[in-house]
C-alpha cells in the first residue's frame, strides 16, 4: 500500500519524472485517500443549504431574486449546482483517480499473496502474540504425526496450511486464513469505481421527460410530446420506445378519521396502454412505487392535481378556449394556482390567473380558503386581464405563468368587484363586454416523469458487489497459525502453537484457545481410544 | 386497507410511558453504580473471557484427566484496577457491582414493556411501527436498547449504560413531545415493502452508532484523564471505563457493522428511490446527508488504518458521524424540504 508518502514536501532539486512520482504517491497515500473522503463530505453539504437547479430551477430563480446580494456570488460558486460544479467533480475525480492508483498496486500484491504459501514457522513462537503448549504424554503420538493432525484440523478451519520441516526432529505447520478479507477490500474499492461509471452511461445515454396527462387523455412517446425532456448528453430520440397510454381514471382516497382527516392514502391511475403501434392495448394500473416499464423505460407517477374544465367566451360571443386546465396543488388540501389563456378570444386575447380550490370555505374576513382535498365545493378566484398573451412572437411561455407585461386588468381580488368567484357550472360575465367564462367540469391529471436510465441495472449489480465486499472485508479475520511439535527428554511429544493477526484482530485470543482446545480435545480422544485398545489387546 | 386500532394505539402509548418510567430507574441505578466506582477494591484479575484450558480439556475427554497438559500463554498481561480491560478484550469481573445488576434487569423489564409498546403500534396499525417520526424514535429508542442489552452478553459494557439508558430517555421524550403522532396509515409514498427493509435498517444502523458514540465519547474522556491522572485512583466512575484502546478496538468492530447496514440503508434506499421517483439517486437533502454520514463513517473506517488518525481523530470522526446521524433525523426531517417529507408533523 501507498504508505510510503512520507514526505511532506519533495526534496529539493528533483526532476520532473521524480516530481511526479512524488505527486502520484502523495495522491495515493491514505492520508490523501481519507482528506478526500472528508473533504467530499464537507463538499456534499451546501447541496443541501441552497436550493439546487436540477431539482428545483424555479427555487433557485426566486432565490437570486430574494437575495440579490449573495445569489450571484453563490452562483458563481456553483452554489446552485453543487453535484455538477468543478469544485464537487475535482474532489471525487481525485479520489477516484487516488482509488485506482491504489487499487492496482495492491491487487498486484494480492494476486501473488493469493498464490504464496504461509509464511515459515518463526523459530520462537513463544513471541506470538497468543501462544500455547501441550504435553502429550505417550509416545503414540509422535512430532510428525502431531503436526498432520494439527494441519487437518486448522484445514477444517479455513486455514491453509502447508507442513515444515517434516523429515526433521522438529516438523511444523505454517496456516493462514483469511485470504478473502483483502479479496473484499478490493471487490469493495472496484465496485465504487463501477458505480461511478453507472452514474455516467445514465448521464451519457438515457434521458427523462416530464408530461401532465389528464383524465381522458394521451399520450405518445415522441420528443414533442413530453412537457419538458431533458435527454443525456448522447441520447439518440430514435431510442424512444414507440408506446402511448392514455389516462383512463384516477381515483385517490383521503383518510376520513378524525386523527388524520385529510391525509391521503391511495392514488391509483388506471390507464389503458399500447406497447407500440398495431399491438393490442392493455389495461395498466399506475401507482406511486409502481412504475409502468416498457422495455428499458419507465413511468412513474410523481404528483396530481386538479384540472377545472372551463369555457371562455370572447368579446363576440364566440367560444375562445373550452377544456380542462391544470390548476398546480400548492398544499396538501390541494389549493392550487390556475393560469387559463384564451389567445384566440377577440378583439382582445384574455388571461385569466388565480386559485382553485376543491372545498372552498369562507372565513371571518370573506377570504375563500381551501379546507379539503376532495371536491365537495369546488370554487375558482380568478382575476382576468385582456391584451396581448405574447404567445405570438414564438418566444416559449411557461403555460402556468402569466406574463402581465402587455395586458391590463379587468377585475380582481383588488377591484371593487372583487374578482372572479366561480362556483361549480357557474357562468361569469366579464366587465366592459369582454366575454365570459363558465366552471363547467373538474377532472384530475396526473404528472408523470419518464425515465430510461440505462445504467441502472450496473449500478445496482456494483453496489450489491460493493455490500459483498465490505462484508467480507469486514468480518473475515487474517490470521496466520503455527503448530509446532518436538520430542523432548523424557520421550514426552511437546507441541507448540501460535497465533498472528494480521492488522486489527478481537478474536485472536478467543481463535487461539479455540485452537488449543480442539487439539487437546482430538488428541485426549486418540489416547482414550489407544488406551482402549491397549486394554482390549490384553485381554 | 385493514382499519386502525386506535384503543391499542393508546395502549401503546401507555406501554411507552411505562417503559420511559422503568429506563428511569435503571438510568438511576446505573449511575450509583458508577458513583461507586471509587469504593470498589482494586483487584488483580485474569481475563474473564480467559477459557481454563484445563477445565477445557476435561471437558473434551469426558473421562476425566487424560494426561494432556494444555498451558495457554496468550499475551495478557493482568492488570489492576475493577477492570481488566486495558487490552484487547473488555470482560466481566469478578467485582459485586450490584446497582449495575439491578440496573441490567431494570433495563430489561423497561425493554419488554418497550418492546410491548412498540407492538401494540404496529398491530394498532396495522403495519410496520416505523411510519413516522414519533414511530422512528421510539423504535429507534427500543433498538438502542435492544443493542446496548444484547451486547452484554458478551461484554462488560455496563459502564454505558448511563449514557445509553440516558440517550433512550431523551428519544423516548422527544418521540412523546417533540413528535406525538396519533396512529394513521401510511400516505402513499411511504406504501412499498421498501420500508420495511429500508427503515428497519437504518434505524439499525443508528442504534448500533449510538453505542459507538458513547464509547468514542468515553475514550476521549477517558484517554484526556490519563495524560493528566497523577493518582489512577482518583479516576472516580471513570476507573470502570476501560483503557481508550480497548474502547477504541470495540467501536471499530461496532462502527464497521453499522456501516455495513447503513450501506445497505444507502442501497435499498436508492432502489426504493428508483422505484418511486424514476432515479436511484438524486442528491435530494435526505440522500445529501445519508452520503454524508456515509463518507463520514467510511473515513473513520480509513482513519483506523492511516498513520497518525488513529486513537483521538478516529473518534472525533465517529462522534461527528453519530451527530450527522441525528442531524439527518431530526434537523434535516423536520426543516429542510424535499422529497422525503414523511415526518408527519
Ligand atoms: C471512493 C472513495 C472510497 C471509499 C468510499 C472507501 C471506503 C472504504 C471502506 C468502507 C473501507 C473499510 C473496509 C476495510 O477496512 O477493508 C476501506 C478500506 C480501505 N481503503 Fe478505502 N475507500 C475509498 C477510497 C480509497 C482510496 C483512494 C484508497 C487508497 C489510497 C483506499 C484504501 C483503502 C485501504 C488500504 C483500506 C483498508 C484499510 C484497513 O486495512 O483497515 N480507499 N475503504
Amino acid at each position: 500500500m501507498a504508505s510510503s508518502a512520507k514526505a511532506k514536501t519533495p526534496p529539493v532539486s528533483l526532476t520532473a519524472v521524480e516530481m511526479l512520482r512524488w505527486a502520484w504517491r502523495q495522491l495515493t497515500s491514505m492520508r490523501t485517500a481519507l482528506q478526500l473522503l472528508l473533504l467530499l463530505a464537507v463538499a456534499a453539504v451546501p447541496g443541501s443549504l441552497f436550493p439546487q437547479r436540477p431539482a428545483n430551477p424555479a427555487v433557485v430563480t426566486q432565490y437570486l431574486v430574494d437575495n440579490p446580494e449573495v445569489g450571484p456570488w453563490l452562483d458563481r460558486f456553483q452554489f446552485f449546482d453543487v453535484y455538477s460544479s468543478v469544485w464537487f467533480s475535482a474532489i471525487y475525480l481525485l479520489l477516484f483517480i487516488s482509488l485506482i492508483g491504489c487499487v492496482i498496486p495492491r491487487a498486484a500484491v494480492y494476486w501473488k499473496h493469493m498464490r504464496s504459501q504461509p509464511p515459515i514457522t518463526p523459530r520462537r513462537l513463544s513471541r506470538m502474540p497468543q501462544y500455547g503448549t501441550l504435553l502429550l504424554p505417550s509416545s503414540d503420538i509422535d512430532p510428525e504425526v502431531a503436526v498432520q493432525d494439527a494441519a487437518v484440523l486448522l484445514r477444517r478451519r479455513g486455514y491453509r496450511v502447508q507442513l515444515r520441516d517434516i523429515e526433521t526432529a522438529s516438523p511444523s505447520v505454517a496456516a493462514e486464513r483469511g485470504y478473502l478479507k483483502e479479496a473484499g477490500n478490493l471487490l469493495f474499492h472496484v465496485s465504487l469505481i463501477g458505480v461511478l461509471i453507472a452514474v455516467a452511461v445514465g448521464g451519457l445515454f438515457g434521458y427523462r421527460g416530464q408530461k401532465l396527462v389528464i383524465e381522458d387523455e394521451g399520450f405518445t412517446n415522441t420528443e414533442i410530446a413530453y412537457d419538458s425532456f431533458f435527454p443525456g448528453t448522447n441520447f439518440d430520440t430514435d431510442w424512444l420506445v414507440p408506446f402511448s397510454l392514455t389516462l383512463d381514471d384516477f381515483d385517490v382516497t383521503f383518510d376520513r378519521r378524525e386523527t388524520n382527516y385529510g391525509n391521503p392514502i391511495d392514488f391509483t391511475g388506471s390507464m389503458t396502454v399500447q406497447e407500440r403501434p398495431g399491438v393490442e392495448p392493455r389495461n395498466e394500473t399506475l401507482r406511486v412505487n409502481e412504475p409502468i416499464g416498457f422495455g428499458g423505460t419507465n413511468v412513474y407517477l410523481i404528483g396530481n392535481g386538479y384540472a377545472p374544465v372551463v369555457t371562455v367566451r370572447d368579446g363576440n360571443g364566440n367560444i375562445a378556449y373550452q377544456g380542462p386546465v391544470p390548476a398546480l396543488p400548492q398544499d396538501a388540501t390541494y389549493n392550487s394556482t390556475i393560469v387559463i389563456k384564451a389567445p384566440d378570444a377577440q378583439p382582445d386575447q384574455l388571461g385569466f390567473v388565480g386559485f382553485f380550490l376543491p372545498t372552498a370555505v369562507v372565513d371571518e374576513n370573506g377570504v375563500a380558503f381551501g379546507s379539503d382535498p376532495d371536491p365537495f365545493n369546488p370554487q375558482l378566484n380568478l382575476n382576468s386581464y385582456y391584451g396581448d398573451l405574447g404567445l405570438n412572437d414564438g418566444t416559449p411561455r411557461n403555460v402556468y405563468q402569466l406574463d402581465t407585461t402587455n395586458l391590463t386588468q379587468l377585475n380582481g381580488r383588488n377591484t371593487s368587484d372583487g374578482g372572479i368567484v366561480l362556483g361549480a357550472y357557474q357562468t361569469y360575465d366579464l366587465p366592459q363586454g369582454k366575454g365570459s367564462i363558465t366552471f363547467d367540469g373538474l377532472k384530475r391529471y396526473v404528472a408523470l416523469d419518464i425515465i430510461f436510465d440505462p445504467g441502472k441495472t450496473m449500478a445496482l449489480i456494483s453496489t450489491s458487489l460493493a455490500l459483498i465486499g465490505l462484508v467480507a472485508t469486514l468480518c473475515i479475520p487474517r490470521r496466520r497459525a503455527w503448530v509446532r511439535a518436538t520430542e523432548n527428554a523424557d520421550g514426552q511429544t511437546l507441541v507448540e502453537y501460535a497465533l498472528l493477526a494480521r492488522g486489527k484482530d478481537h478474536g485472536l485470543d478467543k481463535e487461539a484457545l479455540k485452537i488449543g482446545g480442539l487439539l487437546t480435545t482430538h488428541w485426549s480422544a486418540s489416547y482414550d481410544r489407544n488406551q482402549h485398545e491397549k486394554a482390549g489387546s490384553r485381554q | 386497507m385493514t382499519p386502525i386500532n386506535e384503543a391499542l394505539g393508546d395502549y401503546s402509548e401507555l406501554f411507552m410511558l411505562l417503559a420511559a418510567l422503568t429506563y428511569t430507574v435503571a438510568f438511576l441505578a446505573f449511575t450509583a453504580d458508577l458513583m461507586r466506582a471509587r469504593k470498589l477494591p482494586t483487584v488483580t484479575t485474569a481475563p474473564a473471557h480467559t477459557l481454563e484450558p484445563a477445565s477445557a480439556a476435561a471437558a473434551g475427554t469426558g473421562t476425566g484427566a487424560p494426561g494432556i497438559r494444555w498451558s495457554h500463554g496468550g499475551s495478557h498481561p493482568t492488570e489492576t484496577g475493577p477492570n481488566t480491560t486495558d487490552h484487547t478484550g473488555i470482560g466481566y469481573t469478578p467485582l459485586r457491582r450490584p446497582a449495575a445488576r439491578i440496573a441490567v434487569a431494570v433495563s430489561i423489564v423497561g425493554l419488554i414493556i418497550h418492546l410491548a409498546g412498540v407492538i401494540t403500534r404496529g398491530v394498532a396499525a396495522a403495519r410496520v411501527p416505523w411510519g413516522n417520526m414519533y414511530e422512528f424514535t421510539t423504535t429507534g429508542a427500543m433498538l438502542v436498547m435492544a443493542v446496548f442489552l444484547i451486547s452484554l452478553i458478551f461484554q462488560d459494557l455496563r459502564f454505558l449504560g448511563t449514557l445509553i439508558t440516558g440517550l433512550t430517555l431523551i428519544m423516548l421524550m422527544a418521540g412523546a413531545i417533540a413528535y406525538p403522532t396519533p396512529v394513521t396509515q401510511l400516505i402513499p409514498a411511504l406504501q412499498s415493502y421498501w420500508l420495511i427493509i429500508h427503515v428497519s435498517i437504518a434505524v439499525l444502523a443508528s442504534a448500533i452508532f449510538t453505542l459507538t458514540f458513547s464509547l468514542s465519547v468515553l475514550q476521549l474522556i477517558k484517554t484526556r484523564y490519563q495524560k493528566r491522572a497523577k493518582d489512577p485512583e482518583s479516576a472516580g466512575f471513570l476507573r470502570l471505563v476501560p483503557a481508550p484502546a480497548a474502547l477504541e478496538q470495540l467501536a471499530y468492530r461496532l462502527n464497521g457493522i453499522g456501516f455495513i447496514f447503513w450501506t445497505f440503508t444507502l442501497m435499498a434506499g436508492a432502489i426504493w428511490a428508483e422505484a418511486a421517483w424514476g432515479r436511484y439517486w438524486g442528491w435530494d437533502t435526505k440522500e445529501v446527508w445519508t452520503f454524508v454520514i456515509w463518507v463520514i463513517y467510511a473515513g473513520y473506517l480509513h482513519a483506523r488504518a492511516t498513520r497518525g488518525w488513529e486513537g483521538t481523530r478516529a473518534a472525533w470522526l465517529s462522534i461527528t458521524g453519530y451527530l450527522c446521524v441525528i442531524f439527518n433525523f431530526t434537523i434535516v426531517n423536520v426543516y429542510f424540504s424535499g422529497l422525503h417529507s414523511y415526518s408527519g408533523l
